[in-house]
């Protein structure tokens, strides 16, 4: 199981700045292990950060992204009570969804 | 009678298509979760990368702002942030020239999302990275910025 995904919103004015951290190995299968032994590849491939419903940012990735990797967005429009939902997929099939609410 | 009704249900299905073209859910411009593009992802030079998402010719523009460390000591996590200027920007991509496999990141941005993101990725070696935008328009511009890298992050 993987572990939560952290999404913070900070908001300015009428929009807002979203740090979305997602905890993932994003293996590049250069890495070799203690033993030497080459680490499978196994890295986020889809994400997409909605606001409600609808879609905010849809984004495809590779195994150049660092380990643990922060993200930062910016929406306008971003009210009180909204709900944000990040949800990813992983080139093994796995997937992870959590979202916050605005406050 | 049966005819008929095939002919009622045939009909109704289409009109009950119609009202959603009014809603966004077919509008061309919204955001859709497309496939990962597994060919310009796996291309192994920015070129056969660009040439993968069928992007043939790049404007070089300073509307497009990459803010990144001139040196960076550790090639496993670099800060790269890309914002455009640039009207109607509908997606930005990211390439790392030298890395083993250029193509870092394709962002698409919704109706209330600004063409601003701050990304972290592994950087190989010293090299220069390019951010593309691609406009509603359908053109395609490009910025460059330079990056030293200190310990290799691949």
């Amino acid at each position: 199981m993987s572990e939560p995904l952290r999404i913070r919103v900070q908001r300015q004015g009428e929009g807002a700045e979203i740090r979305i951290l997602m905890p993932h190995p994003m293996e590049n299968g250069l890495r070799r292990d203690d033993a030497g032994k080459l680490v499978a590849v196994h890295y986020i491939q889809t994400f997409t950060l909605k606001q409600n419903d609808r879609p905010l940012i849809s984004g495809q990735l590779n195994t150049s992204v660092s380990r643990n990797p922060l993200f930062v967005f910016k929406a306008r429009q971003i009210k009180s009570g909204d709900t944000l939902s990040v949800h990813w997929t992983d080139n093994k099939g796995a997937a992870r969804q959590d979202a916050i609410k605005v406050e | 009678m049966q005819p008929l009704r095939r002919t009622f249900l045939r009909g109704s299905a289409a009109s009950l298509l119609l009202p959603l073209l009014g809603t966004g859910l077919l509008r061309p411009g919204a955001v859709q979760a497309a496939p990962w593009q597994r060919d310009a992802f796996s291309a192994t030079s920015t070129g056969a990368g660009l040439k993968a998402l069928n992007i043939p010719l790049l404007s070089e523009t300073r509307d497009i702002i990459v803010n990144a460390p001139e040196i960076a000591e550790n090639g496993a996590k670099v800060d790269i942030e890309i914002s455009s200027n640039l009207p109607n920007t509908r997606s930005l991509l990211l390439f790392a020239d030298k890395n083993p496999l250029p193509l870092c990141a394709e962002l698409e941005f919704g109706d209330n999302a600004l063409p601003y993101a701050k990304i972290q990725i592994k950087l190989a070696e010293s090299m220069r990275i390019r951010a593309v935008a691609r406009t509603a328009d359908g053109k395609n511009h490009v910025a460059f910025r330079d990056i030293k890298v200190t310990l290799s992050g691949c």
